[in-house]
């Protein structure tokens, strides 16, 4: 008689044993956010819930956001060449609202020597062109158990 | 009614709240954002510690108005909310926002995209906006929606606004919440047959005509007028009409006029104690409901007859009323 809950098993890793929340944003200037709504669509159908931000968020409205949402993570998409200034923005904020819980991703062009320093900085994992979704939803899925295991 | 809603009640001082309550209900009192952000995680999931700061919490709540958007996809309800967080933020109002979309019924997952029409300061702490997913779970998201508001209330939200699709039972309850219950279309939805048919239009106190800047607002318009003149009148409140357009910014101070003048009929009016039952009895309700589902899905699942009950049904060697009744017969004898 149990009702099957739509989700599976998979997707509910976020605290508390709820699906998983992400924020997918795009700071900055670029309006190319194809990319961004492929990933979006792509967690949906992994059964995340996915809080789409969309265009032109500054970091303080990507970390509010997040805070008020109570999402495991953040994905940031740039393609504009930012991403030196606003990704180390977004994670001293979270640091400023001692939310460094929430395990920050990227995506986009961004090259290797600055991806090596951004993760340095605290972002998890950073996908290029060519990254599978495949790829992107199992690094979604165990940053959001590390999340769980912190909180 | 210009200013200020009536409170029904005053309320007692922050610092007399605090001494009387638990540390979690203590912090969303006293404004703490993060605290409230992760409450609503617990009542979406059910948590019963979020039960236990709901009761601390619920003499708190109760009298900030509740106005529920609802109405197809891609009429503007979202661009909507955003027009009128601007003009309730510049009368000085705080908003706490509940915007519901639908999961998938097939992954569990959802894209909640209602976020992208806000346009609002980051550091504005008198804006909480929170998306929500319908999810599938026991308890009803209805509940969920309820609770999340009365969080938001007691964290200090004036004014409280709740988006859904608003097709659907789950969509009808979740607006059925709402103190005063808006309905939005837009121009060339259809003729006026569409509006005779039964569901939302039914329970709408205002209609708004967003993309009124397009031709056939005005027939839109007439069309909801008539029928709101042949509604027999709701607790002596005929439905408003009100034309909107959120990319003019046109409306939005007559929208927020007309929903002012409906609290207020209903708080004062003869079917405000009426309106106050309702609510309280179909909350109730679904309280009960949620935990007798629960108790009996607990106790058909301990039951190893049900598995032979289920295989017996698909094997066709009984039908399932039999079945049904055989399985209740059981439930009642063990309850």
């Amino acid at each position: 008689m149990a009702k099957s809950p739509p989700q599976t098993e998979a997707s509910k890793q976020g605290k508390g044993g709820r699906p998983i929340r992400v924020l997918i944003a795009k700071p900055g200037l670029d309006g190319h956010d194809r990319g961004a709504k492929v990933v979006a669509r792509a967690l949906r159908d992994a059964g995340m819930e996915v809080i789409y931000a969309g265009l032109r968020q500054t970091p303080e409205d990507i970390v509010a956001a997040a805070m008020e949402e109570d999402v495991d993570l953040i994905g940031l998409s740039i393609l504009s060449g930012a991403h030196n200034v606003l990704i180390p923005r977004v994670l001293e904020l979270l640091k400023e609202r001692k939310a460094t819980d929430v395990q920050v991703f990227a995506g986009g062009i961004i090259p290797d020597e600055d991806a090596a320093k951004l993760r340095k900085l605290g972002v998890r994992a950073i996908f290029g062109p060519g990254a599978t979704l495949a790829t992107i939803i199992e690094t979604a899925r165990s940053l959001a158990a590390k999340r769980v295991a912190r909180a | 009614m210009k200013a200020r809603l009536p409170a029904v009640a005053p309320r007692p001082s922050p610092r007399e709240r605090a001494t009387k309550t638990s540390p979690v209900a203590k912090r969303v009192l006293d404004g703490d954002m993060r605290a409230l952000a992760r409450l609503i995680s617990d009542v979406e999931e059910g948590r019963p510690e979020a039960r236990e700061v709901l009761r601390t919490l619920y003499p708190h709540t109760g009298n900030a108005p509740i106005v529920g958007i609802s109405g197809p996809l891609g009429v503007g309800k979202s661009s909507l909310i955003n027009q009128l967080l601007q003009h309730l933020r510049g009368k000085g109002k705080t908003v706490g926002v509940i915007a519901v979309d639908p999961s998938s019924p097939f992954s569990g997952g959802a894209v909640l995209g209602d976020r992208i029409r806000i346009e609002r300061d980051p550091d504005d702490t008198g804006v909480f906006f929170r998306s929500m997913a319908s999810r599938g779970h026991a308890g009803g998201v209805a509940q969920s929606t309820r609770d999340a508001l009365r969080l938001l209330e007691a964290f200090g939200m004036d004014v409280l606004l709740v988006e859904t699709v608003g097709s659907g039972q789950v969509d009808v309850e979740i607006h059925d919440i709402a103190t005063t219950r808006v309905v939005v279309v837009v121009p060339h939805l259809g003729d006026e047959v569409q509006t005779l048919k039964a569901g939302l239009f039914e329970i709408a106190d205002v209609f708004v005509v967003n993309k009124s800047e397009l031709p056939g607002s005005e027939r839109a318009v007439k069309d909801l007028q008539e029928l709101a003149y042949l509604s027999v009148p709701r607790d002596g409140w005929t439905p408003r009409v009100v034309p909107t357009s959120a990319a003019q910014r046109t409306g939005i101070s007559e929208l927020w006029q007309a929903v002012e003048d409906h609290e207020s009929a209903m708080r004062n009016g003869p079917g405000a104690e009426a309106g106050r039952k309702a609510r309280a009895e179909q909350e109730l309700r679904e309280l009960l409901r949620e935990r007798i589902e629960r108790l009996a899905e607990e106790e058909l699942g301990k039951e190893a007859s049900w598995k032979t009950l289920l295989q017996e049904v698909v094997a066709k060697e009984t039908d399932p009323y039999s079945a049904a009744d055989r399985a209740f017969q059981e439930l009642k004898r063990r309850i």
